[in-house]
């Protein structure tokens, strides 16, 4: 059972890849999987366990997928969701 | 009668199959890593890759969009290729090092193109935060290929902090202005004990031709091919160059003389 500040379904506001983004995702597995529309195991991968190609830095440090179940989502928090592009 | 050698080799390489690029322990048969900025669609992007022959290409990482189509990491991988993300944007060697991690993540390697830019306008490395971020970088079980100016020392330092190779520049960014100093390419090439690849400022064949002549394990590029007018054919023409470039470096070029020197024997000339 995950610990919240707030209870499980209250609307949070996070600033998501630099937008005001309101969730009522409980942990970052759900507003991950809700952001790129993928189901998600609780490791963080996909059904045919495939790693999504993205990976989600929270506040600044890189949250690794495996921790995405266990990682509250909060108020205020700075989620930055990456994936590869073209470039170099 | 003229005769055909019989041994004259048939393909590139087929006198030396051991020849290969070794970066880490990874083995690349092809030489030519690419880029992909620049690229004016996915299709044409692909095309490209695979008219190149690359083995080993870079992508950004940048920020997921919803809706977000088919990806181009599978593009890349569908096609055999193996990713190399970078750290194009970063200014400072912890930006680089949050960079590399997050590209670790997503992508699963922990293979990384470190790039640590200076400022925007000339898109020229920072040595200093280069050498901090390859230290830590490897510190941290990174495979670093560390995209540097054409700067001998610099270069010594980056395979002294364990870069697992070293890719000094031939011009800026984007420039397409070829090898402004070959001596300098020359001089990292010969004295690095880690693969050394051009990296950056390659405009057409001949100028990744002479990278591989000076010396180099490998040339880097994407604007030559992306925003080429046909970045297929261009992608091609490299594979091409790159190869030939390697065998001409092998192969042992005559010097250099000042004065011409008659190819046709004087001997047996007749008096006309």
């Amino acid at each position: 059972m995950i610990a919240h500040d707030s209870p499980p379904n209250a609307e949070q506001r996070v600033l998501l890849n630099g937008e005001e983004h309101r969730t009522h995702a409980p942990s970052l597995l759900e507003l991950v999987s809700d952001y790129t529309q993928t189901p998600l195991s609780d490791d963080g991968r996909t059904a045919d366990g495939s790693a999504l190609g993205i990976a989600v830095a929270v506040d600044g440090a890189v949250a690794p997928r495996g921790r995405w179940a266990s990682t509250p989502v909060r108020d205020g928090t700075v989620v930055e969701v990456l994936t590869a592009k073209k470039g170099g | 009668m003229v005769t055909v050698d019989a041994a004259l080799p048939t393909e590139p390489y087929a006198h030396d199959a051991d020849d290969v690029l070794v970066v880490a322990g990874r083995r690349y048969t092809s030489r030519l890593i690419m880029g992909t900025g620049g690229a004016a669609s996915l299709e044409s992007l692909e095309h490209a890759l695979v008219a190149s022959g690359t083995q080993l290409t870079t992508v950004a990482m940048r920020r997921y969009a919803p809706g977000d189509g088919i990806s181009l990491f599978d593009v890349i991988t569908r096609n055999g290729i193996e990713v190399l993300p970078n750290t194009a944007g970063c200014f400072t060697a912890r930006e680089a090092v949050l960079t590399a991690e997050l590209a670790r993540e997503a992508l699963e390697t922990n293979l990384v193109k470190l790039e640590v830019i200076a400022d925007d306008r000339t898109l020229l490395p920072d040595p200093i935060e280069l050498v901090d971020a390859t230290a830590r970088l490897v510190a941290s079980g990174f495979d670093v290929m560390a995209y540097t100016n054409d700067d001998p020392i610099i270069a010594r330092r980056l395979e002294q902090a364990g870069a697992a190779a070293v890719m000094p520049l031939g011009a800026p960014i984007g420039t397409g202005l070829g090898i402004l100093n070959p001596h300098n390419i020359a001089a990292i090439a010969a004295n690095a004990e880690v693969p050394v690849i051009i990296d950056a400022g390659i405009g057409t064949a001949s100028d990744a031709a002479l990278a591989m002549e000076l010396g180099c394990d490998g040339v880097l590029l994407a604007t030559a091919v992306t925003r080429a007018e046909r970045p297929a054919v261009m992608a091609r023409a490299f594979r091409s160059a790159v190869e030939g470039g390697r065998l001409a470096l092998q192969g042992g070029r005559i010097p250099r003389r000042h004065e011409a020197l008659a190819s046709s024997p004087v001997e047996g000339r007749p008096d006309l």
